[in-house]
């Protein structure tokens, strides 16, 4: 395993944020059906051993830059940021009254157990996501501004916890 | 009868050996063992004809064990002996047996696991399990005439750790060597696809006697990539049983039940529910051993409302498993049923509602999960080329640590794909702290008391620091069968500590070379030939394996490598003339160790290969 080579490279893709999701994803079919652990059940342990050590490689590198705010944080690592360092919380007002706002529609859905409010909400959500998405992208292959990507990344990682309290809220009125 | 085949030393595996795999669906309700032979998928029957092991298993007080059809049809007499449906109690301790109370067996509240007390002595759930798999292994190799060199062994998706080292054990104890733990949603979309070519993303609903998984699955260029799973491990048709037997106690009015009376009523409440899959009503009646009778009828429409919170209480995992998979209903192409419990109407309806769409129901719901798992183990066993088709399969619960203020942190999430491993650094709370204590859980509750607490163990001798500034790097590393083992290391001074996850639900090593011991002394097998013959087995196979790769690539060892490869090989067969097991146990493993460098160059050729193809698309 050549642990020289980044995620990218791994997978023989352009070292950006924008991503084509078919060549990630027919890149990493094609990995995992050379490294599997079930390609090499029958094959002695020590093949057996790097098989595992590769498929997990494989998975990993897969998970990062296949979701939003990980590949957003890799890419930032990279070039020697950590984004999500703990000392490092600005946030744009803006975006930290729209959070609040999103919050308490949440929590005013639950409330009035108003599903459409709920679904509303959801779409949303995602389509701001997207939205960040692309300027995430603009940030670190165009504009090259790292600084200002770590926020936006932070603002995405925020993204991803109020969809999945959506989801948490969703599972209480289902239940 | 055929004899194992064994490849002459130094030649590669001849094409027409063909190495004896099954794949076996271990279930609460009913086991069985398939097996392919000229490519076909197929279940074996016993001597009578049957396809299904009935899970039962009755002790005698001479230790003689009966398990199947005999064994059920002694349920009534002896349900004190007779355990059924001992899958529900697989890694699991006696508080989390809700219905413990209106089980007719004798618990022991062991320490991790809860245990059985019979006839034969206490038996614990992983002993009775083994008992079945033993009978289905015997059926295997009698009608396939030769050892069996591995077996596929089917586990509910939403298992937990405890809960599939269990069956790892059992197997173990059967004398199985286990080539693979397979969801079962998983085989059963193998079996499916497989047999449909089928292009898209499916949800496998498998709701069997004792558990019940959601799996969604995205079917592409064959590869299975599960998205998501979810599911309940105590939440099967055995439930349903349970609620027609409460309605007759309440029409009978009976006084308390003896435990063969309450065996004979929910052997009856089976029936009637299996009757009631064809019929619109149900006559049932039953007469206990203290003269009290019922007679009365059951209608569909009865039995349906008092199960509609059974079947509800499967779409909550349903839903949660779409919103996992980031995905609607209206994604889905096709939904599988898998179980025999999906026979229900209710269930079906319940199902094509929710999906919008008529569920799939044109194999077997019985006997899909062995027919896949036997695919999959002739893919294992290397009986085919192997480039047919992929699983990436998931672990179902989110797996952690307890850190300050009995709090869970999550260090793998659930529906992460194995193999996986993830690394978490952690402090000491205390100045001068030299030992961490390690408590490793699965769930998803934010309260470590309220996940499963799978293991702990304590790294010590962490040299004495401020609190705060020790690093101790925790690892997990999730293997392909979805178990997990966790390592823990202090930065500064590299003290490490290591568990492979089994202490507090699984069994000891020790535990489990005891009951080998006793099942190969009650068989009056000669264990140690046994051993030795599979030791030789194995170095023979790694010898052969060996020599094929050196033959394919001896090009990337320089000529003291090879050397060394040669001198193990020699060593190894050196040690084949002799009868000490253990040697060539270390002869074996002295080879793998000695040749681990070139596995690692050979599968980064392998790797080189593979994304060549990938390049050109990047570049063209």
């Amino acid at each position: 395993m050549d642990l020289t080579q980044n995620h990218f490279e791994l997978f023989s893709l352009p070292q950006s944020y924008a991503l084509d999701r078919d060549r990630l994803d027919s890149a990493y079919r094609e990995l995992q059906n050379a490294v599997h652990p079930d390609r090499f059940a029958a094959k002695p342990e020590s093949e057996q051993r790097v098989a595992m050590q590769w498929a997990t490689q494989a998975n990993e590198a897969y998970q990062t830059l296949k979701h939003p705010v990980n590949r957003g944080v890799y890419l930032l690592r990279l070039q020697g940021i950590d984004a999500l360092d703990a000392s490092n919380t600005k946030m744009a007002p803006a975006f930290l009254m729209q959070q609040m706002e999103w919050r308490e529609a949440i929590e005013e859905a639950r409330a009035d157990k108003n599903m459409a409010a709920l679904d509303a909400l959801a779409n949303d959500l995602r389509t701001s996501h997207r939205r960040i998405e692309t300027q995430l992208a603009d940030l670190i292959d165009k504009a090259h501004d790292f600084g200002a990507a770590s926020e936006v990344v932070r603002q995405l990682r925020f993204m991803d916890k109020l969809i999945a309290e959506v989801g948490d809220v969703y599972e209480e009125l289902e239940n | 009868m055929a004899l194992l085949q064994i490849a002459e030393p130094g030649m590669s595996t001849a094409p027409h050996q063909h190495r004896l795999a099954v794949g076996i669906d271990l279930g609460t309700t009913n086991s069985l063992v398939a097996t392919v032979r000229s490519g076909l998928a197929l279940v074996l029957d016993d001597q009578e004809g049957h396809s299904l092991l009935p899970s039962v298993v009755r002790y005698h007080a001479n230790c003689d064990v009966e398990v199947g059809y005999a064994a059920q049809a002694a349920q009534n007499n002896d349900p004190h002996n007779t355990i059924v449906s001992v899958k529900r109690f697989m890694g699991r301790g006696i508080a989390d047996i809700d219905d413990s109370a209106s089980l007719p067996y004798r618990f022991v509240d062991a320490p991790g696991m809860v245990q059985l007390k019979t006839a034969a002595g206490v038996k614990s759930p992983v002993e009775i399990s083994a008992e079945i798999l033993k009978v289905l292994r015997q059926r295997a190799e009698a009608a396939l005439g030769g050892e069996l060199v591995g077996a596929v062994i089917t586990v509910p998706a939403y298992f937990d750790d405890a809960q599939r080292q269990a069956t790892k054990d059992a197997a173990q104890l059967a004398g199985l060597n286990v080539l693979r733990l397979l969801n079962e949603p998983t085989a059963a979309a193998i079996a499916y696809g497989l047999d449909n070519a089928s292009e898209g993303v499916y949800a496998v609903y498998d709701l069997g006697g004792g558990t019940f998984d959601i799996s969604i699955l995205k079917l592409s260029k064959g590869v299975f990539e599960v998205l998501a799973t979810n599911g309940d491990s105590a939440l099967g048709g055995d439930d349903f049983d349970q609620r027609i037997f409460c309605w007759m106690v309440e029409q009978g009015r009976f006084s308390p039940l003896s435990a063969g009376d309450m065996r004979l009523l929910l052997t009856k409440a089976r029936d009637a529910k299996e009757a009631l899959t064809e019929h619109t009503d149900v006559r049932v009646t039953a007469v206990l051993s203290t003269g009290e009778m019922m007679d009365a009828t059951l209608t569909q429409t009865v039995f349906n409302a008092m199960t509609t919170g059974l079947v509800n209480k499967t779409l909550a995992p349903t839903r949660k498993a779409l919103r996992d998979a980031d995905l609607s209903v209206d994604d889905i192409k096709g939904v599988v049923m898998v179980g025999g419990s999906t026979r229900m109407p209710c269930v079906r309806h319940a199902v094509a509602d929710f999906f919008k769409q008529t569920p799939l129901t044109n194999l077997n719901p019985d006997k899909v999960v062995a027919i896949g798992a036997a695919t999959q183990a002739d893919v294992l066993a290397g009986n085919r080329s192997g480039d047919d088709w992929l699983l990436l399969d998931v672990i179902p619960l989110s797996l952690g640590l307890e850190t300050m203020g009995g709090l869970t942190e999550k260090v793998i999430p659930r529906n992460t794909t194995i193999p996986t491993a993830r690394a978490q650094e952690f402090t000491t709370f205390k100045d001068g702290q030299t030992a961490m204590s390690v408590h490793v859980l699965q769930g998803e509750r934010e309260l470590a008391a309220d996940c499963r607490s799978l293991a702990r163990f304590e790294l010590r001798g962490i040299p004495p620091m401020v609190a705060g500034a020790a690093r101790i790097r925790v690892t997990f590393q999730v293997d392909a069968d979805g178990l997990l083992s966790v390592s823990a290391r202090e930065q500064s001074s590299g003290i490490e500590a290591s568990v492979q996850v089994k202490p507090s639900y699984g069994l000891g090593d020790d535990e489990i070379t005891r009951m080998l011991k006793d099942a190969f002394t009650h068989a009056k097998d000669d264990m140690y030939a046994r051993a030795l013959n599979e030791q030789i087995v194995d170095a023979q196979g790694l010898i052969a394996a060996t020599r094929a790769a050196m033959l394919e690539d001896g090009a990337l060892l320089d000529s003291a490598e090879t050397d060394a490869i040669n001198a193990g090989i020699a060593a190894l067969e050196s040690l084949l003339t002799g009868t000490d097991h253990q040697a060539i146990k270390r002869g074996v493993e002295a080879l793998n160790a000695v040749s681990t460098e070139f596995a690692q160059r050979r599968m980064d050729q392998n790797v080189r290969r593979a994304m060549a193809g990938q390049k050109l698309e990047t570049f063209g």
